[in-house]
């Protein structure tokens, strides 16, 4: 590690992310993971979910302490808006993931941040989910991420910050790739 | 290791060194090892430089410029040395290499088992076994075509070809070609069916941007005035990422400045994304071209400034930029590749090596061969030939004379401390010992 790179301080201990890659490589087993998330419907379009547990690093794993998201639909939908929609969910995820593998790697590469904001917006045609129109798909028509970024670095390096995020992030994955998803019921 | 059950297998020879393969690495060594007094074989499946003359296609060039073409002992001497030459014009080249430096070579003679006996290896091929002290893995980086298993979910009445296949767009039924990688093959097989009239898409996953001439230089002279070619495996920051680097986009022509997904695109290709599946007929590609498409235009920028320094210092004409990877505002996410009329797909998804017939425990968990610069994990075992082996110019033509000294020099040292005071380098004895059965 560099001078630079000790000097920056984003928040990131890139020391344990740097040995947890090398103990994992060496361990591979130990890299599977398990993500859980329970739900439990409310009323109407109101849903509780939390999020507690995981699996990782071979054995069960808690996080600091459980952690419960409401979602819901807004009124003009006649819902009652005890929290976002479910596709917002994902927007908060993908802001999540990339901003945070923005911070990983500009540590790793000794760049100092002042500010990552983003705004996200997603298009939608809702005669998708409403039936109106089969050719309509009930997901997002595209993803616009816009990153304003302080940093001290010059435009092309924060661009490759930015770049190398979307590379590494789980959720830029799930989203623009396909995924098998099995849903049982009662089982 | 001892096997007592094994067949006795004829004893073809007792020498110090097999060299497995009679390509430009294979030869170059054995040229070395000639010079030096090293009695060595050379076993080649098929004929010299195999994989070039049987399983390549018709209108490949070498990506290097002919003045870099060059063997141990051996230099271009043809009259376009900023030229690039065609694979029959190499395949005589490596011809003459063999013929002039009088390599040891047995062709016809391909290796099905390469094991670990007590002190030595055993090396068995269809025309008998050989005992050795030493061997050279000279096979290359190229063997076989890797497809995606994305292929199995094709639907049968589209006809799948690989790099390996492929001769010409004659050999292609006619209609749309999906052409999936966009590395120099990809990108080189999808600008020959375009120039042959034919629709062309190509799924576009992680690439190397990179143009075939700049600053009035060809790219490969300022890899090799900026020293990038000669950095070392030792030197390099991600060894196992440099190694997995995709192949640049080039192509061996000066028609373009640049050969990139934009003249491909302005060509009449349809540029998606990465192809992740197929499902009842309809094609599925990532949503991350613009991402990979950004990727490869920063690094190349990063690649020309690091250039800039050297072009400056050199006094070359003024820099030039290259526009960005244009992007479709939406590019295409699925096909229906029976109504898009698409009947072939071409996978140009990279090659990996054969190692099949090696029964020496050196791979790991992912199959790939564990060496240090060449130096396999076995003694006595060395490999050459491969994507930054020693230096990032390994797996170029001209690059493997000082990797192949380098093992020379290794291997020479590993023979002397391995049989001290046994001029013969081996003791035919050995054959006869029990669980290494060589009987006549």
């Amino acid at each position: 590690m560099n001078e630079a790179q000790t000097a920056v301080n984003n928040g990131i201990n890139i020391e344990a992310l740097l040995g947890a890659r090398e103990a994992l490589t060496a361990a591979p087993e130990a890299a599977k993971f398990v993500w859980r998330a329970a739900s439990e419907w409310k009323s109407g379009t109101h849903t509780e979910s939390r999020v507690d547990g995981f699996f990782g690093l071979g054995e069960e794993q808690k996080h600091v302490r459980e952690f419960r998201y409401d979602s819901d639909h807004p009124e003009i939908f006649a819902s009652e808006d005890n929290g976002p929609t479910p596709v917002e969910f994902v927007l908060v995820g993908l802001a999540g993931c990339l901003t945070a593998g923005i911070a990983a790697v500009a540590q790793n590469r000794g760049i100092q941040l002042h500010s990552v904001l983003a705004s996200i917006e997603a298009d939608m045609d809702i005669q998708g989910i409403l039936g109106i129109d089969a050719d309509v798909r009930n997901g997002f028509n595209g993803i616009t991420v816009n990153y304003r970024i302080d940093a001290d670095a010059s435009e092309e390096d924060i661009a490759a910050l930015v770049a190398q995020s979307q590379k590494r992030s789980a959720v830029f994955d799930i989203i623009t790739n396909p995924t098998n998803v099995h849903v049982n019921v009662n089982k | 290791m001892s096997n007592t059950h094994e067949k006795p297998v004829r004893l073809a020879g007792a020498i110090d060194v097999v060299v497995i393969g009679a390509g430009h690495a294979g030869l170059s060594i054995s040229y070395l090892l000639g010079e030096a007094g090293v009695d060595h074989v050379v076993l080649e499946r098929g004929d010299v430089a195999n994989s070039w003359r049987h399983e390549r296609w018709d209108s490949l060039r070498l990506l290097t410029p002919n003045w870099q073409t060059r063997l141990p002992g051996k230099c271009y001497a043809g009259d376009d040395p900023d030229g690039f030459m065609p694979v029959a014009e190499l395949i005589r080249f490596i011809d003459d290499y063999a013929a002039g430096t009088g390599a040891p070579v047995r062709t016809r003679t391909r290796v099905t088992s390469v094991r670990r006996t007590r002190a030595h290896y055993r090396v068995d091929t269809n025309r008998g076994s050989w005992v050795c002290n030493a061997v050279v893995l000279a096979t290359g980086a190229c063997n076989v075509a890797s497809v995606p298993r994305v292929a199995a979910d094709v639907p049968g009445h589209i006809a799948q070809l690989t790099p390996q296949d492929y001769r010409s767009p004659e050999q292609i039924e006619s209609g749309g070609v999906l052409v999936v990688g966009a590395s120099a093959t990809g990108l080189q097989l999808a600008d020959e069916l375009l120039r042959a009239g034919r629709d062309v898409t190509i799924a576009a996953g992680e690439h190397v941007r990179m143009p075939r001439s700049y600053r009035g230089r060809d790219i490969f002279r300022w890899l090799d005035r900026t020293g990038i070619h000669h950095e070392r495996y030792d030197e390099v920051e991600d060894i196992n990422r440099g190694r997995r680097l995709p192949s640049p986009q080039l192509a061996g022509s000066h028609d373009r400045p640049i050969l990139d997904l934009n003249n491909l695109r302005e060509a009449g290709a349809v540029i998606a994304g990465r192809l992740m599946g197929v499902r009842d007929g309809i094609a599925q590609f990532s949503g991350s071209l613009r991402n990979v498409c950004a990727l490869a235009d920063l690094k190349m920028s990063r690649l020309l400034a690091r250039i800039d320094q050297t072009a400056d210092a050199e006094g070359a004409p003024a820099p030039e930029r290259f526009e960005p990877t244009r992007v479709d505002d939406a590019p295409l996410l699925t096909v229906d590749l029976e109504a898009a009329g698409v009947r072939t797909i071409l996978w140009a998804t990279g090659f990996r090596p054969d190692y099949s017939w090696l029964n020496v425990p050196v791979m790991d968990r992912k199959g790939y061969l564990q060496h240090d610069g060449g130096i396999v994990a076995s003694p006595g075992m060395y490999v050459l030939g491969l994507p930054l082996m020693r230096r990032r110019k390994s797996s170029f033509i001209f690059g493997i004379e000082d990797d192949a000294r380098d093992i020379a020099l290794h291997l020479i040292q590993y023979l002397h401390s391995t049989t001290k005071g046994n001029s013969n380098g081996i003791h035919r004895d050995d054959t006869a010992e029990p669980g290494n059965r060589l009987s006549a």
